[in-house]
């Protein structure tokens, strides 16, 4: 037991080192795997299956599948920064505003003075942490929490959608302006269809057509 | 195990947590070591449940964790924005969000 606990526990940290150390947005999503998989091992050992089978379904399965797919999309590390911008300090600084902040938690559990916190907490029945305890909790006790969880993520995911939708949220983008759709868009003279070859245009030197030239492109059209 | 140890590794992260908020620059990052920091506080939720033999802590963590979803969703969501306006991801050239 003590063994598998140190074992999770340095994966953990080593996972949560590489998300604030690596240059890389990437490779930080997939150390954030890592350790989340590692977290859900942890969850194990402190008998919470069902919360263990969520961390590692919902977060390191479909939440880090939406990072991966931002990364991929917006891309980019850290800019390095402008020469005037006191960079060093401002790092020292924050590191020693985190171990600060560890110290300080650090004090606070080992010093509380709780006898349960040496211990490894009482026995359990067999079905702690199962989903059916889970359930039942959710449903009687905690049916308020649960409903509300699931209204805030309603509107998170309506709220998502307006932000990053195409159109509306943070405005217009540029190259779509109300009123015009991309029919009204100007059509070059060869487009490379069948009936081009059939009139003769060339690839190198295209023959302008009188039929075909300065017209834009109609409904039924036929492309 | 102790339950205290798990405490310390929760501290442990939670303070990396607040040092890769406070380091980096670029949103998304600074978006996972919020990850970083809620999942600290998961892991004390579960280790104080399991101190009590009592399931109350494990909803906790669950209604944290819909919270952090919701998050990201948002977050993400900004960030997507802010790329297709062509601003630039970087938290020390966005000083303000308005439209």
């Amino acid at each position: 037991m003590g063994f598998f606990f140190v074992v999770f526990a340095l994966v953990a940290l080593a996972g949560a080192v590489g998300v604030v150390v690596l240059r890389n947005p990437f490779y930080c999503v997939l150390s954030l795997v890592v350790h989340l998989i590692a977290l859900a091992l942890l969850f194990l050992l402190l008998e919470a299956q069902f919360v263990a089978a969520a961390q590692i379904v919902v977060y390191a399965g479909a939440v880090m599948v939406l990072y991966v797919f931002v990364v991929a999309y917006v891309g980019g590390g850290d800019r390095p920064a402008p020469l005037w911008r006191a960079s060093a300090r401002q790092r020292a600084l924050a590191i020693v505003f985190g171990g600060a902040v560890f110290i300080e938690l650090a004090i606070a559990i080992l010093g509380s003075g709780l006898s349960a916190l040496g211990g490894g907490g009482p026995d359990v029945a067999p079905g702690f942490g199962s989903p059916a305890q889970i359930g039942e909790l959710l449903l009687t006790r905690f049916l308020l929490p649960f409903e509300l969880a699931s209204f805030l993520l309603l509107v998170a995911a309506v709220g998502a959608v307006a932000l990053a939708g195409r159109r509306g949220g943070l405005g217009e983008d540029r190259d779509v302006s109300p009123g015009h759709s991309t029919l009204d868009l100007p059509v070059p003279a060869a487009r490379g269809t069948m009936a081009e070859g059939v009139a003769g245009y060339g690839v190198t030197t295209p023959m302008p057509d009188p039929e075909f030239e300065g017209r834009t492109l109609k409904e039924g059209d036929g492309v | 195990m102790a339950i205290s140890w798990y405490l310390l590794v929760s501290a442990a992260m939670f303070g990396l947590g607040a040092i890769g908020v406070m380091v980096r620059r670029n949103p998304l990052v600074i978006l996972l070591c919020l990850e970083l920091m809620l999942n600290a506080g998961n892991l004390a939720l579960i280790g104080f449940a399991r101190m009590w033999g009592n399931g109350d802590g494990q909803i906790f963590a669950i209604v944290v964790m819909v919270v952090a979803a919701c998050e990201v969703a948002i977050g993400l969501g900004i960030i997507v924005a802010l790329y297709r306006r062509r601003l630039p991801v970087d938290v020390d050239e966005l000083k303000e969000l308005h439209g």
